[in-house]
């Protein structure tokens, strides 16, 4: 998806290219000293405390946000259950979809300055905020506009659920905003969502798009908050749907949580991908697809391949371009529109992956990095490889999410897919090979939701994405996104 | 003097065998009368993690059928009903206190419904899978695959047709399943299972145990390899059902909550019993030249 634009193929090149400096202007973005919660289509104070949210590249404070308490969920569902009593659940699909219509062209004609806005709040660079995070978005909105006035054909019924309490995370906070946000209101409900404590800055220019776009005050709550605030959304007794994304541990206390209640659920929880490479691959490809799977948004990617697998036969050549490849790569200001690899979203999230390095080293596994100057404020983490990972390892078994890849091998088909599976995860999987019959193979025996062949990290509004066992249940994406929206026939 | 009948043993079906509980426990069935019938197996926490091992030994091999052969060898648990149905309907009426032409009813209901679900095999990928039109030059096909092992609770009333009715989507799409029977009437389970046992369904992808939820509840809900659960045989009790969803949720379960009263089996049974137990799998490919 992320086009990396950084030269490649000959495996005798010059790695690194000079470039200048290419910043994106940040004049764009207009970031106010203080948020309120967005609670039935107006900011308010709220009664919680407040929080900071920072630039992770500069650590610079950018805004004080609202916590919300208790009692600010209780109001915001509260506006919810009105507006879906009211106005939204009764409108018909198709005055629905104009609504949605309209927000997916407010966010296209303001998409330069929410994909600013973006790399600002969340470290990722620019040209993959501009390229994919906001187009996708926007995209999303379009597409489920759509289905507002055609749920008759979705074979999921044309019931709403009502309320739909929605938690997100911050590797890509506006995508997933859309994600939670498009195929809910397009089924009729209304949502109360909670962007992450760390990136919520763009949901917050949401709710000024649902301004602009003059969508029913209620339809739309955004409140701002950490753990505690998701928690009393979650938990709240007048909240028909539960929707998060998120790491496996808050999923399974979000299961735990709704069990007795009549709450509808899905998860999208974590992964640990397995990316295959066979020996007969186009190796440049499979190498580019290796460094898009796991350095794409510094590997903040529940889908991200952070485990690679690699035929015995043809480990030390891929090994070797990709080392080649990942030395290419410009770490550093998000905003500079040659950035490939951006900040690390949080300190809290740096310290994991330092945490989970360091292991794999004292686990015995082989570390290796590029040469990389890393800014001396803000979070960072160099392109990081391990050689010689085992599947007992915790780095081929926990989800560090972040730029480092385990790199395991293989010798028969077989063994790939023994070690692919072998992972409580089943989120997304990725297979490299010139032959047709054994991609179709694989792909059956991968457990995984998502299986890339030839490529990797794709994401469309037309295609279900979700995972099996332990990342989660539901789909969100396509006709089967609103399944977990819709009653249902039965 | 007259001939004295030979008596049943009622044991378990785990892994296309009978063994009798591991526990050496069983409990008194009466027929709805009060008068005995038979001492049932107790199944024990034992046995419900031998039925798991069982069901997650024959998952590979049911799930890699072709859907056609899944629908045959449905059918065929159907056929052998048929041909054994004085046996279900005496069953039926003594388990449910029915009369003949109600019990009579109820099989042709169970094998009739085993003949639908059949059909079911090679139809509903096209049903709920299909092609995405995603923005870019991409092949991207989405296919539902059955999600594991399916632990199921059985109706505690009617204690065949509600079997069946449980039992047969989860295993036409491919899933293995441990189900735990009606406490109460257990009897038609069994017999069941001796149907299944020669009806050309592989040992493993049903597993019977006759006894309580409260007892192999806890242990199916908390097994980790079993990836989905079904908690219509618990309608009624609401405690029970909260904490089995609780323990379901520490390996992301599946979770088919327990409805507050047990449904109404003559009804359409619609797909969702299906679908609940099936992934929707997507898989990607450029396409160029």
């Amino acid at each position: 998806m992320a086009k990396q634009k950084v030269s490649t193929g000959s495996t005798t090149a010059k790695p690194v290219f000079d470039y200048a400096p290419a910043p994106e202007s940040r004049a764009i973005v207009d970031i106010k000293p203080s948020y309120g919660l967005f609670i039935n289509g107006e900011f308010v104070d709220g009664g919680g405390t407040s929080f900071k949210t920072i630039n992770p590249a500069t650590e610079e404070v950018l805004a004080e946000i609202a916590e919300a308490s208790e009692a600010d969920i209780d109001t915001a569902v509260k506006a919810a259950r009105r507006a879906h009593s009211r106005v939204w659940g009764r409108m018909p699909g198709k005055e629905r979809a104009k609504y949605l219509y309209r927000i997916a062209r407010i966010m296209q004609e303001r998409g330069r300055e929410i994909a600013v806005l973006e790399s600002i709040d969340n470290g990722k660079p620019i040209k993959e905020s501009r390229d994919v995070d906001v187009p996708v978005a926007a995209a999303h909105f379009f597409y489920y506009a759509g289905w507002a006035d055609k749920l008759e054909y979705s074979g999921y019924g044309t019931q709403s659920l009502g309320v739909a309490a929605q938690v997100i995370p911050w590797n890509f906070p506006l995508l997933m905003l859309a994600w939670k946000i498009a195929p809910a209101l397009a089924a009729g409900n209304t949502v109360v969502l909670k962007p992450a404590e760390t990136t919520p800055l763009t949901a917050l220019l949401f709710a000024e798009i649902c301004q602009q776009a003059d969508l029913p005050p209620g339809v739309v709550n955004i409140v701002t908050g950490a753990g505690d605030t998701g928690h009393f959304l979650v938990g709240h007794d007048d909240v028909d749907k539960v929707a998060f994304t998120g790491s496996t541990d808050v999923g399974r206390a979000i299961a735990k949580a709704v069990a007795g209640t009549n709450k509808k659920v899905t998860l999208e929880l974590g992964g640990k991908a397995a990316n295959i490479v066979f020996d007969d691959a186009p190796i440049d490809q499979a190498v580019e697809g290796i460094v898009n799977g796991i350095f794409f948004n510094q590997g903040h990617v529940c889908c991200a391949g952070s485990r690679l697998l690699v035929q015995e036969s043809i480990a030390e050549e891929v090994l070797e371009r990709l080392k080649r490849r990942m030395a290419t790569l410009r770490v550093g200001d998000p905003l500079d529109k040659n950035t490939d690899v951006g900040a690390i979203n949080s300190a809290e999230q740096l310290a994991r992956i330092k945490q989970l390095s360091a292991i794999g080293e004292e686990e015995g596994a082989g570390r290796w990095s590029p040469p990389c100057d890393l800014p001396s404020t803000g979070f960072w983490f160099p392109p990081t490889l391990f050689t010689g990972v085992t599947q007992a390892h915790r780095i081929a078994r926990e989800e560090i999410f972040g730029p480092v890849l385990s790199v395991l091998t293989f010798r028969t088909p077989a063994e790939a897919v023994e070690k692919a599976n072998n992972t409580p995860y089943g989120l997304s999987a990725g297979v490299w090979t010139d032959k047709g019959s054994r991609i179709l193979w694989m792909a059956n025996q991968l457990r995984a939701g998502v299986v890339w062949a030839n490529t990797f990290n794709k994401f469309d509004p037309t295609s279900p994405f979700g995972g099996y066992k332990e990342s989660g249940y539901g789909r969100e994406g396509g006709r089967h996104g609103l399944e977990g929206y819709l009653k249902g026939t039965n | 003097m007259a001939r004295i009948d030979v008596r049943k043993t009622y044991k378990l079906y785990i892994g296309g065998a009978f063994p009798r509980s591991e526990s050496g426990y069983s409990y008194v069935v009466n027929d709805a009368k009060g008068k005995f019938m038979a001492n049932a197996s107790l199944a024990s926490r034992k046995d419900a993690r031998d039925a798991v091992q069982a069901a997650r030994k024959a998952f590979p091999g049911w799930a890699g059928r072709t859907a056609y052969n899944r629908a045959q060898i449905v059918y065929r648990i159907a056929e052998v009903m048929e041909d054994r149905r004085p046996q279900f309907v005496d069953a039926v009426q003594k388990s449910e206190g029915r009369t003949a032409a109600q019990a009579n009813k109820v099989v042709d209901e169970a094998i009739d419904r085993l003949v639908w679900y059949a059909g079911w095999a090679d139809k509903i990928t096209q049903v709920v899978g299909g092609a995405n039109p995603v923005a870019g030059p991409f092949f991207n096909l989405s296919t539902p695959e059955p999600t594991g092992v399916v632990a199921v609770f059985a109706p505690q009333e009617s204690s065949l047709l509600g079997l069946v009715s449980v039992v047969a989507p989860a295993i036409v799409v491919g899933n293995t399943v441990v189900v735990t029977s009606s406490y109460e009437r257990p009897l038609p389970a069994v017999t069941f299972a001796e149907v299944l046992a020669t009806s050309d369904v592989p040992g493993g992808v049903i597993n019977v145990l006759t006894g309580s939820a409260a007892t192999t509840g806890p242990w199916l809900a908390s097994h980790m390899d079993v990836n989905a659960i079904d908690l219509t045989g618990v309608a009624g009790d609401a405690d029970l059902a909260k904490s089995l969803e609780e323990a379901s949720a520490e390996n992301l379960k599946r979770v088919r909550r327990a409805p507050s009263a047990e449904p109404d089996w003559s009804l359409d049974p619609g797909t969702d019993r299906m679908t609940g137990v099936l992934e929707t799998k997507t898989v990607w490919h450029p396409i160029g030249i």
